[in-house]
């Protein structure tokens, strides 16, 4: 199986370099494309993927290196001259124009005319003679808006290629389809590419890496990982060329506690929400870490929303203390003694304006309502207190926090909801984006709060940090929760062969 | 389809229903008089509704359209009769400038991407100081080209007048369906409106399109200037105070979404006749002060607004 070997090299990246202040985006990233070829871009968050197809649509300039297209240097300014060119895009959130009819969409700024006046009835024949070449038959004078997300991107597509695309960049087109519309959807790609399109595909679904690409490049940290075609590329071999760690590695030393036993303190029963995540059983005991892995988009961080009411379960059933409980919003499940750190801390976590006593309070005073002010003596004592007990390094509690380093951060977005008193901790990639000092800390510290009695559950990409404190480990999959690890199951390497077994 | 339309649907309702209650306390309301004259009267008004549609459908708005009337009827007035220029002459300059005013607000907005509310709010002091420079006084206008035009008029059968402004109203009002529904402006219009960046993402020339939305805004508001200026026979620089609210009023009863990107031509016309049809009958009421003009249309706004997100909401929900 090595067809794409004789064919032409359609895009040619050689040496792309991207920075932005304080991180390589891009390091020296080579990417060969070529025509007829379905070819998976991989790499969890962070890995470059969108930096490569922002530098390749004109959104972002390149600091270096050199693409070309067909054998010619090519730079887009931006994604409309990118468009020109012969590269389209089609995002997962399609951006096209929803008030306006289907042919409008396919046909803005060439509509035909006459007169100056735009032939509607030939441009709706024309739009619909184009999308039966994609098996859609619809009513191309109604707005787009009024199809779902599935034909929508379908659209997209038909656009990019009929503007002469020669390549087609698809980012994360599956993410809000189901399973009949992803076939459809590969069904058209498979067209596409019998016609000598070559297409760049992003996605996590390893299902459907297999299912459809013919090679794969994966990225890691701003570089090349490697580029196969899949023939020649096992499951397990993608894993850990995505999570960069070799199978082989010594075995790890977990933490010898003896297994946690009693009743639970959170339980959630076939609870879920659809196309968000499958429905799950998940209990947490008191004193206990349960931990989630999955690669990026496997529904981690959905769980976590779910559970604390940030989306609102459409099945199952939530159970505190063994009596049924209601957890529609996140104030639902701050009454109920949960907290929660997002992935994201700058834009769901801190308010980086304030300072970082009022960062402390700030869930606490939401708790006890706005017009029971927590005294000023109290809120300093309280910060004070968290600063000292987490070590965050600061010169006093009044710095606003956006000036402290992504360590402290973190350490101080723990401190609010400690303030809180929680009993079930929910900690989304608490480790990320943090220097390693400050890393070990955090560990540490999760260890420690779950001595004291906390029921946590702690999501990561660090597979052996994972392993390390959770006694039991969630494997997630496709937005479903695949396998429950306990005991000595519980290693990096039982993790990531779960992830990539199917 | 009777989706796509059930907001422009429901506006016709309303002013059918409202027509028929009318109808039913005064007879006289099925006379082609008062229709010549409903047309008449709101002829200015349905001129700048056609301006404004086109602004609200492009996701903006355009406050200076009132201080433009009453700044069109001043300068016709000063320039007339202080310095006997042609009246047909003054027209079109008149124009002319209006054109230039509105092209330079867009200007502003594109360039500098600043929201059109403010762009337009100093355009319409600005527009309104202008007067004052020009004129304090109200000044008539007895040139005899106004006698002229004023006399224009096909007699419908039954004794009703269709005036020549009216009939101004009536062809802005096509060439507006035209322009909006038939042209590759239209659509850019209703791209913008739409999603900004899509729009741009998509090549739809955005700088272009935004300074064409303004300066029609402004050059049909000084063509409505004047309409308004046959009507009154005079300039005066505290006429037309307001008018830029009505005209956004008439335009969402008329059902376009104030966020833009949804809205029709024809819908501005069935909200500018329901307003004229509110104030005529409280005209025929006699006893009611003209201020349950104001607050019927008050209504009339808040149920429209109410029944968009209603009606957007309902189809999100079925998709």
């Amino acid at each position: 199986m090595q067809p794409t070997r004789e064919r032409p090299e359609l895009l040619e990246i050689r040496g792309l370099t991207k920075g932005f202040p304080g991180v390589l985006a891009l390091d020296h990233v080579d990417f060969t494309l070529h025509a007829g070829e379905i070819h998976g871009l991989l790499g969890e968050n962070g890995a470059g993927k969108s930096t490569l197809i922002k530098v390749l649509t004109g959104v972002f300039r390149r600091d270096a290196g050199t693409v070309r297209l067909d054998g010619q240097e090519i730079t887009a300014r931006d994604p409309a001259d990118a468009l020109s060119l012969g590269i389209g895009t089609v995002y997962q959130e399609v951006n096209l124009l929803p008030n306006l009819s289907v042919a409008e969409n396919l046909f803005i700024g060439r509509q035909p005319h006459r007169f100056g006046l735009v032939r509607t009835g030939e441009m709706r024949r024309r739009a619909a003679e184009l999308l039966s070449g994609y098996g859609l038959a619809i009513d191309v004078a109604n707005p787009l808006g009024s199809f779902s997300v599935a034909v929508q991107q379908i659209i997209a597509i038909a656009r990019a290629v009929d503007l002469s695309a020669k390549v087609l960049i698809l980012d994360e087109p599956t993410a809000s389809l189901d399973a009949q519309e992803v076939e459809s959807l590969f069904e058209i790609l498979k067209g596409l590419k019998a016609r000598g399109i070559g297409i760049v595909f992003v996605t996590h679904f390893l299902d459907q890496v297999y299912a459809v690409c013919d090679r794969i490049t994966v990225l890691r940290n701003g570089r090349l990982v490697g580029s196969k075609p899949i023939a020649e590329l096992p499951r397990i071999e993608l894993v850990s060329m995505m999570l960069g760690r070799e199978l082989a590695d010594e075995a790890l030393h977990r933490n010898q506690r003896p297994a946690v036993t009693g009743e639970p303190l959170v339980a959630f029963k076939n609870y879920g929400r659809r196309r968000l995540i499958e429905p799950f059983d998940l209990a947490v005991r008191p004193g206990e870490v349960v931990g989630l892995a999955g690669l990026l988009g496997s529904g981690r961080t959905e769980t976590a929303k779910l559970i604390f009411g940030v989306e609102r379960a459409d099945s199952g059933q939530a159970f505190v203390d063994g009596k049924p409980v209601r957890i529609a919003t996140p104030r639902d499940a701050a009454r109920l003694r949960f907290g929660f750190t997002p992935e994201d801390r700058k834009t769901e976590g801190i308010v980086a304006e304030l300072s970082i006593r009022e960062n402390i309070v700030l869930a606490l005073q939401a708790q006890r309502g706005w017009l029971h002010q927590i005294p000023r003596g109290k809120q300093e004592e309280i910060a004070n207190r968290f600063i000292k007990l987490l070590d965050i390094r600061t010169p006093d509690a009044e710095k606003p926090i956006g000036l402290l380093s992504g360590g402290n951060q973190q350490k101080a977005l723990l401190a609010r909801w400690l303030a809180t008193e929680p009993r079930f901790l929910i900690l989304d990639e608490p480790t990320r984006g943090i220097d390693v000092g400050a890393h070990a800390e955090i560990i540490r510290l999760i260890e420690r709060l779950c001595e004291d009695g906390l029921a946590l559950l702690v999501i990561s990409s660090e597979l052996e940090e994972i392993a390390s404190y959770s006694d039991r480990v969630v494997v997630l999959r496709d937005r479903r929760h695949v396998r429950e690890l306990s005991g000595a199951e519980v290693s990096a390497d039982t993790i990531m062969t779960t992830i990539a077994s199917h | 389809m009777i989706r796509r339309h059930l907001p422009v649907l429901i506006t016709l309702a309303v002013f059918i229903v409202g027509y028929l209650i009318c109808l039913a306390q005064f007879p006289s309301f099925a006379s082609t008089r008062v229709i010549g004259n409903l047309l008449t009267d709101n002829a200015f008004l349905g001129i700048v509704a056609v301006g404004m549609t086109f602004v609200i459908l492009s996701g903006g708005i355009d406050l200076s359209v009132g201080s433009v009337i009453a700044f069109t009827g001043v300068f016709l007035a000063v320039a007339i009769e202080r310095y006997g220029i042609n009246p047909y002459l003054a027209f079109v300059l008149v124009l002319g400038i209006g054109a230039l005013f509105g092209a330079g607000m867009g200007l502003l907005i594109h360039a500098f991407q600043i929201p059109a509310f403010i762009v337009t709010l100093a355009g319409m002091f600005l527009a309104r100081g202008l007067c004052f420079v020009l004129t304090t006084d109200s000044i008539p206008i007895n040139a005899p080209a106004y006698g002229q035009i004023t006399e224009i008029a096909f007699v419908m059968p039954g004794g009703g007048r269709l005036t020549f402004i009216a009939i101004v109203m009536l062809v802005t009002f096509a060439a507006g369906i035209v322009l909006a529904h038939f042209t590759r402006f239209g659509a850019n219009v209703y791209a913008l409106g739409g999603n900004r960046t899509s729009a741009e993402l998509m090549g739809v020339p955005v700088g272009r399109t935004t300074i064409g939305i303004y300066m029609l805004s402004s050059l049909l508001a000084a063509l409505a200037g004047i309409v308004f200026s046959f009507y009154t026979s005079a300039g005066y620089s505290l006429a037309a105070t307001g008018v830029e609210l009505d005209t956004i009023a008439a335009v969402v009863i008329g059902g376009t979404l104030l966020t833009g990107g949804y809205g029709t031509i024809i819908g501005t016309l069935v909200g500018v006749l329901i307003q004229g049809l509110i104030q005529t009958y409280i005209t025929f009421e006699g006893t009611l002060s003209s201020w349950w003009t104001k607050i019927a249309i008050g209504a009339l706004l808040f149920a429209f607004i109410v029944l968009q997100r209603g009606l957007s909401a309902a189809s999100l929900r079925s998709r």
